[in-house]
C-alpha cells in the first residue's frame, strides 16, 4: 500500500500521460463536450494550422447556448451563422452532434450524464465553466477556454498544473425544505465568490451521501461560483444506480470491471487536504441572493443587509454598488420583493427532479398576476420525461410557459432575456450585473423557492403558501 | 504567438472587485465566430454609463489595466480576453484572478499580474493622479516596475517560458505524441466512445424540428 491519497490525487494521477520534473503534468482527456458558442474559433485554429481532430469519438457536440426555446422563434442571422458553423465543423471532423430538434439535444451538462457518457474516474472538459457539474460522478471535470478547446481537439490532452485540494465537509442532517442549491449557496457565502481559487473541492459528509445524483450535479455545478477549478463527490451505490443501463454505460463483464475500478475512487483514510471547510447544515433554511455575486446570499427569512455592517471596506463598497444596481434598500424583508419573472431551468436546475420539485409546489395553484414563469427543461429527454409524467400540464395549468431545451435565460444569449430593470427569481447559477439582460436584477433560488415565488408574486418558500 | 518579454505603457484604474467575464464581455457578443474585433464589446454595459474610466481621454492609450480583487471570475469565455487584447491591453494587474481567465489570458499573451491589494491600491492612486502612471511589465524578470519602485509577481512557470519564446503550445504537445499513444494503449477498453450516428436522426422528435 502506498501513502494515503485524496480522490482528487487518484483522479489526477491516473490521467498523467507523462510527468516531467518541474513542469505541469500532461493530462489525457477522456471526454470533451462542446457547443456552438466557444468552439468556432478552435475549429478555425485547427484548419489554419492544418491539424486534424485526434479522437473525434471522444467529443460530443450539442446546440444549447444560442438556441431558441420556442418552436416558432426566428433566430437572428448571427446566431444562425454560429449554429451552422458548428454543424459544418462537426460534419467535417466526424464529430457526433445533436442539433435542435434531435431527441438527444439539450444543455451539454444535462445531456452528457443522461447518456451515461459521464462516468467515475474520467477526465471531462468543455468550453464552459459549468463543466464542474460532472464532478458529481467522481470525475475530474473542468471548464476551459477556446484555446484549450483547440488543444484538446488536436491532442486529446492538456498541460495543467496540479490544483490544491479543499475538503468541504457538510455535517448534520439536511432539513427537508432545503437541498443542494442551499448547500452550495451556503458554501459560497462562507468562503466568497473566488474563495476556492486554485483548488479542487471534494464535497464530503452525510448530507452529501444522502443527495441524489441530480442534486450532486447541482452542488458540483456551482463549484465555479466559489472560484474552484472543479468539485467532486466520490462515487457510491447512488452513482451506480444512476449509471446502470444508460446508453453509454458499460455492460456485461465490462460493467463488473468498471464497478471494481470505481470502488477504489474514494479518499483514503488519513489522506491530507490542503485546506478544509466544515459547514453544519442543521437548521439551514431556504437561501436567496440579494446582490450581484453568488456570495451575496441571505436566508429568505432575512432582510436586505446594510452595507455599513460589513467590516471590510472593499466588501462594503461592493455591497453598496450591488444594492444600487439591484434597486434594494437595507432592511427590506427579502419576502417583500416583488418578482416579475421566474426562470426555472439551466444546467444547475433544469433536470427532471428540479421540474418535479417545482411542479409539486405548483400543482393546483396558479402563477400570480404580473409574474411570468418560464420553464425550460435541460434537455429533450427531460422534456419528454416531464411530459410522460404530466408535469407540463401542471406548469401550463398554472399559467407557466413550457419551453424547448437550451441555456435560455441563464445567460440571455438567445431572446430569453429580461427587459429593463425586471426582477427575476432564477434557478440558474449567476446573479452578475447584466447577465440576464442589460439591467436585469437576478435573485438565485432553488426550484422549490422559484415555484413558490411564482405563485406568491414575491420571493417565497413553499411553506409560505396558504 | 508573438513573444511577450517586456511591455511599457500607461496604466488605467478600474476600481471594481469581482469583475466577472459577463461584465468584461456580455454574452450576446459570444455569438460571433471570429477571434478578433471584440474591442466594441469590452465592458459594453459600463461603457454605456456616463464617465466610465476607459472612455476618459487621458486613458485612451492605456495598455495596462489595474483592477480590484478577483478579476475575471465566472464564465470560461475566452472572448473576454480577446476583448481586452483587442482594446489594446497587454497586462491586467489585480489581486487574484479567476482560474480559467488566468489560463485564457496566458494563452493569448495577456499577462495576469497578481499583486497584493495595498500595492494595487497604490498603483491605482498613481494612475489617477494628474501625472498618470506608466509601468513596465517585465515578464523575464517577473517584475512590475514603476517610477521609484518595483513589485515581483509570478505566473505559471511553463506559460511564462512559452510566452517569452512565443511558442505554439499545441505544437509542443504534438511533439509528445509517443507518450500520448502509449497512454492511449493502456486506457481501459470500456471507457465510452461516441460513434457517428450513435442516436440516429430517425430519433428526431416532433417538437422544435
Amino acid at each position: 500500500m502506498g501513502p494515503a491519497r485524496t480522490l482528487a490525487e487518484k483522479l489526477w494521477e491516473r490521467h498523467v500521460v507523462a510527468a516531467r520534473p518541474g513542469e505541469p503534468d500532461l493530462l489525457y482527456i477522456d471526454l470533451h463536450l462542446t457547443h456552438e458558442a466557444t468552439s468556432p474559433q478552435a475549429f478555425d485554429g485547427l484548419r489554419l494550422a492544418g491539424r486534424a481532430v485526434r479522437r473525434p469519438g471522444l467529443t460530443l457536440a450539442l446546440e444549447d447556448h444560442n438556441v431558441a426555446t420556442t418552436a416558432d422563434a426566428v433566430l437572428d442571422p448571427v446566431s444562425l451563422v454560429q449554429l451552422e458553423t458548428l454543424r459544418r465543423n462537426c460534419a467535417d471532423q466526424g464529430i457526433e452532434l445533436y442539433s435542435v430538434g434531435h431527441r438527444r439535444q439539450g444543455i451539454v451538462h444535462v445531456v452528457g450524464p443522461e447518456l451515461g457518457l459521464v462516468q467515475p474516474g474520467m477526465t471531462i472538459v468543455c468550453g464552459d465553466s459549468h463543466t464542474a457539474t460532472h464532478g458529481a460522478f467522481g470525475a475530474l471535470a473542468f471548464g476551459i477556454g477556446t484555446s484549450d478547446v483547440e488543444h484538446v481537439l488536436a491532442t486529446q490532452c492538456l498541460e495543467i498544473s496540479r490544483p490544491r485540494t479543499l475538503a468541504v465537509e457538510f455535517t448534520g442532517q439536511l432539513p427537508p425544505e432545503v437541498g443542494a442549491k442551499e448547500l452550495i449557496l451556503a458554501l459560497i457565502a462562507r468562503i466568497g465568490a473566488n474563495g476556492a481559487q486554485g483548488h479542487l473541492i471534494e464535497y464530503r459528509g452525510e448530507a452529501v451521501r444522502g443527495l441524489s445524483m441530480e442534486a450532486r450535479m447541482t452542488l458540483c455545478n456551482m463549484s465555479i461560483e466559489a472560484g474552484a477549478r472543479a468539485g467532486i463527490v466520490a462515487p457510491d451505490e447512488t452513482t451506480l444506480e444512476y449509471l446502470r443501463g444508460r446508453p453509454h454505460a458499460p455492460t456485461g463483464a465490462d460493467w463488473d470491471t468498471a464497478v471494481a475500478d470505481w470502488s477504489t475512487l474514494a479518499t483514503d483514510p488519513g489522506a491530507v487536504f490542503d485546506r478544509t471547510v466544515v459547514l453544519d447544515v442543521d437548521g439551514l433554511t431556504p437561501l436567496v441572493t440579494w446582490g450581484t455575486n453568488p456570495a451575496q446570499t441571505v436566508p429568505l427569512a432575512a432582510t436586505v443587509p446594510d452595507p455599513q455592517t460589513f467590516a471590510d471596506p472593499l466588501e462594503l463598497a461592493a455591497a453598496e454598488r450591488a444594492l444600487s444596481y439591484m434597486g434594494l434598500r437595507p432592511g427590506t424583508p427579502m419576502r417583500d420583493l416583488a418578482i416579475d419573472v421566474v426562470f426555472l431551468g439551466s444546467c444547475t436546475n433544469g433536470r427532471i427532479e428540479d421540474l418535479r420539485s417545482a411542479a409539486g409546489v405548483l400543482r393546483g395553484r396558479t402563477v400570480a398576476a404580473g409574474t411570468r414563469l418560464l420553464v425550460v427543461p435541460g434537455s429533450m429527454q427531460v422534456r419528454a420525461e416531464a411530459e410522460a409524467e404530466g408535469l407540463h400540464e401542471v406548469f401550463l395549468d398554472a399559467g407557466a410557459e413550457w419551453r424547448l431545451p437550451g441555456c435560455s435565460m441563464c445567460l440571455g444569449m438567445n431572446t430569453d432575456r429580461l427587459e429593463g430593470v425586471e426582477r427575476c427569481a432564477s434557478t440558474s447559477n449567476r446573479n452578475f450585473e447584466g447577465r440576464q439582460g442589460a439591467r436585469a436584477r437576478t435573485h438565485l433560488v432553488s426550484p422549490a423557492v422559484a415555484a413558490a415565488t411564482a405563485v406568491a408574486g414575491r420571493l417565497a418558500a413553499p411553506a409560505d403558501l396558504a | 504567438m508573438e513573444p511577450f518579454v517586456e511591455h511599457h505603457g500607461r496604466a488605467v484604474a478600474l476600481r471594481r472587485d469581482d469583475v466577472d467575464t459577463d461584465q468584461i464581455l456580455p454574452a450576446e457578443f459570444c455569438k460571433r465566430v471570429v477571434k478578433s474585433g471584440y474591442e466594441d464589446a469590452l465592458f459594453a454595459r459600463w461603457r454605456a454609463e456616463d464617465g466610465f474610466v476607459l472612455e476618459q481621454p487621458q486613458y485612451a492609450d492605456a495598455t495596462v489595466l489595474l483592477a480590484g480583487r478577483d478579476f475575471g471570475i465566472g464564465s470560461s469565455r475566452e472572448h473576454a480576453v480577446w476583448a481586452l487584447r483587442d482594446w489594446g491591453f497587454r497586462a491586467v494587474v489585480a489581486t487574484g484572478f479567476g482560474d480559467i481567465f488566468r489560463r485564457n489570458a496566458l494563452n493569448n499573451g495577456l499577462v495576469p499580474v497578481d499583486l497584493p491589494t495595498p500595492v494595487v491600491e497604490e498603483l491605482m492612486a498613481l494612475a489617477e493622479s494628474a501625472e498618470g502612471l506608466r509601468v513596465t511589465v517585465d515578464l523575464r524578470a517577473g517584475l512590475l516596475r514603476r517610477p521609484g519602485g518595483e513589485h515581483p509577481f509570478t505566473v505559471d512557470e511553463r506559460a511564462r517560458a512559452r510566452l517569452l519564446e512565443g511558442q505554439d503550445v499545441i505544437a509542443a504537445t504534438l511533439l509528445r505524441n509517443e507518450d500520448i499513444e502509449a497512454y492511449e494503449a493502456r486506457r481501459p477498453a470500456w471507457l465510452p466512445e461516441i460513434p457517428r450516428g450513435a442516436f440516429d436522426r430517425t430519433e428526431r422528435s416532433e417538437v422544435g424540428a
